[in-house]
């Protein structure tokens, strides 16, 4: 319990720094996001009023924890192109974002497990190689293209979905999935490849190692040491990919986002660098952050109860 | 622990068949039959999407709005004393009639009875002289409108209003197009009311916003009852979303994206866009300070060629500030006074300095296919005349700070369009202290010229003025124009009453699904 | 140098997971070399001006004159293929230019040195590995601004961490073995003992690294492009040509076809390469 306690403390310390550094680097570059809102309006005593209205007056240690405070009391600031609270406008991209992740993160554990450990069975010779290349092959197709490929194929000619009707989670969260369903998928290709090509050479790894080359001279049954020892011995490095896979797998979806026109995070993050919208791109960073260094505590966590070596604060 | 491993192997087994069965079915389920009825449920609904390419990411508050997408879809939802019609006329709206006295100094406006603002209230002269007022000067001091500075004064007597002038100015009508607020609504900008044939509902950022129809109008009113407006970024996805089926009109197509349609399901037509498309060129910037360098550039440019390389011919060339729908202020002669000839652009380019060329840059806001295509197209015929253009590209909003606000340009393809049905709406931007000058051209007869139209109540010498002003232009070579492009608007069949207008707008009040 | 690819070459084996390094290391190697013959010969010699427009050539589809057939302004594709795929090695290989350079001065200093200045930026490292390489791109194109040079600056600086902890591995474990230690007591400078011992001896390490890096080099440009945020006209990488060609994929499927296929055997040749260098460098390592 001890270790989950310390695993939180660094979550949180990580978050701080990086919501920190997240702050001060777009405080600096954004310059007087008074001067930005007034634009050619600006007068001098309308931009005091407006500094003090905005709280920029104040130090920034102390702008830098009231914005902080905005994730728990959702009050981030207002957009600059939309005049609008950025809560209000990034937490339904959020809920969208969230959902393609999920569908695709169960998409890759689901496909590539069995996959890797049929592959990892089949290893050698020429149909080990045929799997390598099909593997390298897959990691080469870039999300994008799968995605123009399959919104045309499934979307157009086939008519399985409607490309650009995205129905909205709240009005119709069957057909949202259902919609979401082709990104995610396009957003696994790859990484399902990456993900049998890691369990596939760290079970033959371990396969290799010489109690396993011992138990199976002392006459045990292959599958039965695969099952009872390799498998086991492969978890937590396998734990600790799914947990790098979850955080990856949100750079794909700001790409895939853009090709099937789905209103999420990734899409409007793109337009808000463009239009220089700092109080969106701020927010957005770090709400991206929170999942990413979220996916990395969970893998920890859930590595030290497979292995309890790990809870002494051994390197995993 | 062996035992756990397998189960949870079989139970992963499991759990994929089922997932992927399921996948199959949802997929299965939710294809050919649903998307076919989704156009139909629209129309049993009486509803439409329109799919637009950029969002409305601005103030919605009429009176600050600068982008031309965003009045595009927001003149369904405003409107002021007068508004215009699909012919350029200016119609009574929320004004009944308009009586003007015979010396052009009174305008007298009885308001239309019992017209209703979107949340309910009914407008009354104090709402319209609030509007008027705060174009004249906001709450920060600005002056939104220079051409209500004309007005002397501004009263009401019960429900009608009468604005005094104090010079005479034949324009002047046209800049009461200007919506009609309820006074001292604090939201407009995010939640906007206005008296129009559509109310405004909702905007979800990057994905749509949507306008209902208006049951309180004073007039006909709108045939469809909700209009949601998609926004697509990729050119594409407007394609694919016709095709699919999630979308009913898409405006501004190209020719490129019409001839990937299945052409049994659309009907595409023909208006113009009434703009002037150009490579504007900063005057204030080298080497295009030196009037041989532009002059050269339009000798460079093929504008036929552009026509037939970007948009398979359509178009209507013109050369300068001004649209052929515009009528009587459009001068045709202009169109060919310069015609293509690299020879004599080399030998403009070898007389100002620039014997071996240059490099340059045009910046053109990614989200507006025909400009992009535009700026290609020009890149290519510049370096025949050894120029070498780079295009920088960029979002909407930031073009309009580098390029409106802080005139950070070279040279920009854009189309500037006219707000009012005025001849200055399109030829103020240009004169040297104009705040919209982003060309920073300077050129003294100009501004003279200007000056004499803006004082002069004679219609017909007016308009004289005008077509001075663009010869003025053109013979400056203050920018290289273009085109007004053809507006291609694809409509999914039995979708009927488009109206063209001669302005940048899309009436969707007379658009109906056919029974 | 030589003698190092040589050693990778010689070694045949391979019994562990599946095929022959060598035969990975043929078929990578001679996808690659298409590949850059197309993008270096691109560089001086296009068979069509890759931006010259004919209005009468337009979608024209592969043909002996136009083996990838023509765009939307009748350019021939196969020429801006060629200059696409100049665009993309140099944006590439510039990136892991920079990544490699850096992340291996600071991993032969932190490995070889250790120490508490190890310990902070190994910290730091491991947190910003963490984030995907995209987003992180982003980002930083969200404080420089976009362009193809602000894309060989984030791309590079995102990719420094990881080269950083690979490199640091790999001289750590170099630091007490005896060849280090009897070049040390010879007196051999610090600067002699990282670069000149030390360096080609992390060789099996780095090679595959700097494949994996090319790679996502190249895939990141080409999301990046995609977003409308990287390269921009008249320079055409790939990337970028693809999302042009997405916007007349029905008028002209071999655009998008042609270009994506470049794309998937470029980096599925690196892929293979990298997958050759990695099994031959575990044995030889």
């Amino acid at each position: 319990m001890k270790s989950v306690g310390k695993r939180a403390a660094i979550f949180g310390i990580t978050m701080l720094i990086v919501s920190f550094v997240t702050f001060a680097a777009f405080t600096l570059i954004s310059g007087d996001p008074a001067m930005r809102l007034l634009g050619t309006e600006a007068t001098p005593e309308r931009l005091q009023s407006l500094r003090e209205q905005m709280g920029l007056n104040q130090p920034f240690a102390v702008r830098y924890l009231r914005w902080l405070a905005g994730f728990v009391t959702g009050d981030l600031g207002t957009s600059y192109s939309y005049n609008q609270p950025v809560w209000q406008l990034i937490s339904p991209k959020v809920e969208v974002t969230l959902c393609m992740v999920v569908m695709s993160f169960g998409l890759i554990v689901l496909i590539s497990i069995p996959l890797g450990l049929f592959s990892a069975q089949r290893a050698q010779g020429a149909e080990g190689a045929l799997h390598t290349s099909l593997i390298q092959l897959a990691m080469a197709v870039p999300p994008f293209f799968t995605g123009i490929l399959c919104s045309w194929v499934f979307g157009i000619t086939l008519r399985f979905f409607m490309p650009g009707n995205f129905p909205g989670l709240h009005q119709n969260f069957a057909g949202s999935l259902h919609y979401l369903f082709f990104g995610a998928i396009c957003v696994a290709i790859p990484r399902i490849a990456m993900t049998v090509r890691m369990l596939r050479s760290t079970i033959v790894g371990e396969m290799q190692k010489s109690y396993v080359r011992t138990a199976i001279a002392r006459g045990n049954d292959r599958r039965q040491v695969l099952s009872r020892h390799v498998l086991k011995n492969s978890l937590v490095p396998t734990v600790t990919f799914l947990a790098q896979t979850m955080a990856e797998i949100v750079g794909g979806s700001i790409v895939v986002e853009q090709v099937f026109s789905i209103p999420g995070l990734g899409r409007f993050l793109v337009t808000s660098i463009s239009n220089r919208d700092y109080p969106v791109v701020e927010a957005l960073v770090v709400i991206l952050a929170f999942w990413v260094v979220l996916s990395g505590t969970l893998g920890d966590l859930i590595n030290q109860r497979i292995d309890p070596r790990l809870r002494l604060g051994g390197e995993s | 622990m062996n035992k756990v491993a397998f189960k949870g192997r079989k139970f992963l087994q499991a759990l994929a068949a089922a997932f992927l069965a399921g996948a199959l079915l949802l997929t299965g389920c939710g294809g050919g039959a649903s998307s076919q009825s989704a156009e139909e449920a629209r129309k049993q609904n009486n509803e439409i999407v329109i799919g637009i390419p950029q969002d409305l990411d601005d103030t919605l508050d009429p009176h600050y709005t600068t982008l031309a997408g965003t009045r595009e879809v927001m003149f369904n939802v405003f409107e002021g004393l007068v508004k215009p019609d699909s012919q350029g006329n200016l119609i009574p709206a929320v004004a009944a009639d308009v009586q003007i006295s015979d010396d052009g100094l009174v305008y007298t406006f009885p308001l239309r009875e019992n017209v209703k603002f979107h949340n309910g209230e009914t407008v009354t002269a104090e709402d319209v002289i609030w509007s008027i007022r705060r174009n004249i000067e906001d709450e920060n001091g600005t002056n939104l409108i220079p051409a209500l500075q004309n007005i002397q004064s501004l009263d009401s007597e019960g429900s009608t209003v009468v604005i005094t002038l104090a010079d005479p100015n034949p324009e002047f009508l046209s800049y009461l197009t200007l919506a009609v607020l309820p006074a001292d609504y604090a939201d407009q900008a995010t939640q906007p009311v206005g008296t129009g044939p559509y109310k405004f509902v909702s905007r979800a950022a990057q994905d749509n916003v949507v306008l209902e129809r208006f049951e309180d109008y004073w007039g006909e009113g709108g045939h469809v009852d909700k209009v949601t407006y998609k926004i697509i970024g990729k050119a594409d996805g407007l394609v694919q979303g016709l095709q699919s089926g999630a979308l009913d009109l898409v405006s501004h197509m190209t020719t490129t994206q019409t001839s990937q349609l299945d052409e049994s399901q659309f009907h595409i037509e023909e208006g113009t866009m009434n703009l002037v498309q150009a490579l504007y060129l900063n005057n204030a910037e080298k080497p295009f300070d030196d009037v041989r360098v532009r002059q050269a550039l339009c000798y460079a440019i093929d504008r036929q060629e552009i026509l037939d390389l970007a948009f398979d011919g359509y178009g209507y060339p013109v050369g300068s500030s001004m649209f052929p729908a515009f009528g009587k202020y459009f001068d045709e002669s202009l169109t060919d006074y310069y015609t293509y000839d690299p020879d004599e652009a080399k030998r403009l380019l070898a007389e100002a300095g620039y014997k071996d060329g240059f490099d340059m840059t045009i910046t053109v806001p990614s989200n507006y296919q025909p400009h992009m295509d535009t700026a290609s197209a020009i890149a290519d015929q510049l370096s025949r005349v050894g120029i070498h253009a780079e295009l920088i590209t960029m979002e909407m909003n930031q073009w309009i700070e580098d390029v409106n606000q802080n005139r950070k340009f070279q040279s920009t393809v854009i189309g500037f369009d006219a707000k009012t049905l005025t001849g200055s709406a399109m030829l103020s931007r240009w004169v040297s202290d104009s705040p919209k000058n982003v060309i920073n051209y300077n050129n003294s007869e100009y501004d003279e010229l200007f000056a004499k139209a803006s004082s002069t109540y004679d219609d017909a010498e007016q308009t004289q003025i005008y077509r001075q002003m663009e010869r003025n232009l053109t013979e400056n070579a203050a920018n290289v124009y273009i085109q007004d492009l053809a507006d291609l608007v694809v409509m999914r069949n039995g979708l009927t009453g488009l109206q063209f207008y001669p302005l940048y707008v899309l009436d969707v009040s007379t658009l109906q699904w056919e029974k | 140098m030589k003698g190092l690819f040589a050693r990778f070459f010689r070694n045949k084996d391979t019994s562990s997971d599946g095929g022959d390094a060598r035969g990975y290391l043929i078929v990578g190697l001679i996808l690659f070399g298409l590949f850059l013959l197309m993008a270096v010969v691109g560089l001086f010699y296009t068979p069509h001006s890759h931006t010259a427009m004919n209005a009468a050539a337009k979608f024209q589809p592969p043909s002996l004159t136009h083996p990838f057939g023509t765009d939307n302004f009748g350019r021939d594709i196969f020429s801006r293929v060629m200059k696409g795929s100049s665009t993309t090695l140099i944006i590439a290989v510039a990136t892991v230019a920079i990544g490699a350079a850096a992340g291996t001065l600071i991993g032969a200093l932190t490995g070889y040195f250790g120490g508490i200045v190890d310990d902070i930026l190994m910290r730091v490292g491991d947190a910003l590995t963490a984030f995907p390489s995209l987003l992180m791109a982003l980002v930083i194109i969200g404080i420089v601004g976009p362009g193809k040079y602000n894309v060989v600056l984030a791309l590079g600086i995102v990719f420094i961490p990881s080269f950083a902890r690979i490199m640091r591995t790999a001289y750590a474990s170099l630091r007490y073995v005896n060849y280090i230690t009897s070049a040390r007591l010879m007196g051999a400078t610090n600067g002699r003992i990282l670069f000149r011992h030390m360096l080609p001896n992390t060789m099996h390490v780095l090679l595959p690294a700097v494949t994996i890096g090319f790679n996502n080099a190249v895939l990141a440009e080409a999301s990046m492009s995609f977003l409308g945020i990287g390269v921009t006209p008249p320079d055409a990488s790939l990337g970028y040509m693809l999302s042009e060609a997405q916007s007349m994929l029905v008028r002209a499927p071999w655009y998008a076809l042609c270009t994506g296929m470049v794309i998937v055997l470029l980096v599925f040749g690196v892929g293979l390469i990298g997958e050759g260098l990695q099994r031959s460098g575990r044995e030889v390592g």
